[in-house]
């Protein structure tokens, strides 16, 4: 057998799905698309006593506009969130950015959810949601909370949900006027994760930048604001010449991963690259 | 135990399994339909891919009881009445397979593209295969493979119309 042996229940409902995780003390996991779990399950990394399978819960698989934002289910697979008109319409970055996730075969079971509580270094949604100014909607038997990306990346594979809670929806702003976004990936080529992945997010008027948020994953042990970068940019003109000064010494190679994918130097390279590629197109966007 | 109940391939199959049993062990162990394969065990290669309601997955990395009550089509279901599917006719024609051992694999996910874009550019196939690893053919083959499939089906759909 590949995995520890547990048990397995079925949620038909987010309370349902709370009660069985609050009464299990940490030894309960929530499974939705399972495509983190199970491989750290096989590695005998973790080993849940009991899994929540909560990947029916329907009311959590959609993609709606509520007011100016985009609220996406945190069971919605990135499949789905690739395929949304809603978000190919209101933000074309998150749609491209999950048509980049994995494979096919990753897309139709992974979900958004699963992905940000999972908080993997090298996983593409983080990038997104903390360039995206993104909301991160959370519930458990004692409420609802909503924190933002910029609070939600503690470290390496921890955020600020706790064992107890659920992520149920994430909130993104759509682009008003003026506004435009991207992300560029440089891929591992095999697993597709992000050796490095920039998402940037710029507002324009008259030519010239009002303020600009520039996130990357893949290159530190959580997916970070390039904050210097962003006040760079601030008040000038996009072009070439301004975003090459930007972005210079975007990253510290000291803070950086270093691996089989690539040393911690090559990493801080990359961050130069992708930033200037997900900077060049976000303008384009936003002109 | 758990007591699922999985449609394969059309037919209604009940059984009790540990919940830890993956989907492809099910098929493989349980049903004797060992067409589809394990290649890594780690998400990686997609020889496992099977559809679960329609889509691609590795059947790898799903629990059989996650499938409990839903549908699963293997590489075994995509021949109907002993003729071959236009995909696996493909892969024979176009010299799409050396060992075979990707193929049932190869065959699933390329059936999932094909469900969704009967049209599909070279550069759209190479895509939708990204999750499938071939140790011998170069892909080419492969891609000419998905290729013929996609003629024949699109004009098996003009034929019915
Ligand atoms: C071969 C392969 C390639 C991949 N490539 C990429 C890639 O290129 N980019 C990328 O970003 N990712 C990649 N991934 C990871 C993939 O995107 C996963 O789907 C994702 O990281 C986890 O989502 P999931 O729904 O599968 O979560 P699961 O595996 O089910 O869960 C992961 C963790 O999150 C918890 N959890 C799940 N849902 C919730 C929720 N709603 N609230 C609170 N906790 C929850 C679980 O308890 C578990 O601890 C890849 C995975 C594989 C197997
Ligand atoms: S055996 Fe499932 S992906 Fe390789
Ligand atoms: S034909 Fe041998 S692995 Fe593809």
């Amino acid at each position: 057998m590949s995995t520890y042996a547990f048990d397995y229940a079925r949620a038909q409902s987010v309370d349902e799905a709370l009660t069985l995780l609050a009464g299990h003390d940490g030894e309960a996991r929530l499974l939705a698309g399972g495509h983190s779990l199970i491989p750290a399950m096989k590695l005998r990394l973790t080993a849940p006593t009991l899994l929540i399978d909560v990947s029916g819960l329907e009311d959590l698989a959609a993609v709606t506009l509520d007011g100016g934002h985009l609220a996406i289910g945190a069971l919605t697979t990135h499949r789905a969130v690739e395929t949304s008109e809603l978000v190919r319409t209101h933000c074309p970055a998150l749609a491209e950015a999950a048509a980049g996730i994995g494979d096919p075969q990753v897309r139709n079971r992974g979900t958004i959810g699963g992905s940000l509580a999972h908080a993997d270094p090298a996983a593409d949604y983080p990038a997104l949601v903390l360039a995206l100014d993104a909301e991160i909607e959370m519930t458990s038997r004692d409420g609802t909370r909503t924190v933002s990306a910029d609070d939600f990346f503690v470290d390496m594979y921890t955020t600020a949900l706790a064992a107890h809670e659920m992520i149920t929806r994430v909130r993104i702003p759509v682009l008003g006027h003026g506004e435009g976004a991207a992300y560029a990936k440089f891929a591992n080529p095999a697993s597709r994760y992000a050796v490095v992945g920039v998402a940037a997010k710029v507002s324009l008027a008259d030519g010239t930048c009002r303020a600009a948020r520039v996130a990357v994953t893949g290159a530190a042990p959580k997916a970070f604001r390039a904050t210097a970068v962003e006040r760079r940019l601030a008040g000038r003109p996009l072009t070439e010449a301004v975003i090459a000064e930007a972005v210079r010494g975007l990253a510290d190679p000291n803070e950086l991963l270093s691996d089989l994918s690539g040393s911690a130097e090559y990493r801080a390279h990359l961050c130069e690259v992708m930033a200037t590629r997900a900077l060049r197109e976000a303008a384009a966007r936003a002109a | 135990m758990a007591h699922i109940s999985i449609t394969v391939n059309g037919k209604r199959h009940e059984a009790d399994v540990e919940p830890r049993t993956l989907l492809v062990d099910f098929l493989r162990e349980h049903l004797g339909l060992t067409g589809t394969h394990v290649g890594c065990d780690t998400s990686q290669c997609g020889a496992c891919t099977v559809h679960l309601d329609g889509r691609s997955v590795k059947a790898c990395t799903v629990f059989a009881v996650q499938a409990d009550g839903r549908s699963v089509t293997t590489i075994e279901g995509m021949s109907a009445d002993g003729a071959l599917h236009p995909l696996q006719e493909g892969f024979r024609e176009e010299h799409g397979l050396q060992c075979g051992f990707c193929t049932p694999g190869m065959i699933m996910a390329a059936a999932d593209l094909l469900q969704h874009n009967p049209d599909p550019s070279e550069a759209e196939i190479r895509h939708a295969l990204e999750g499938n690893y071939c140790r011998c053919t170069g892909y080419h083959n492969i891609v000419r493979a998905v290729q013929y499939a996609a003629r024949k089906m699109r004009e098996q759909a003009t034929v019915e119309a």
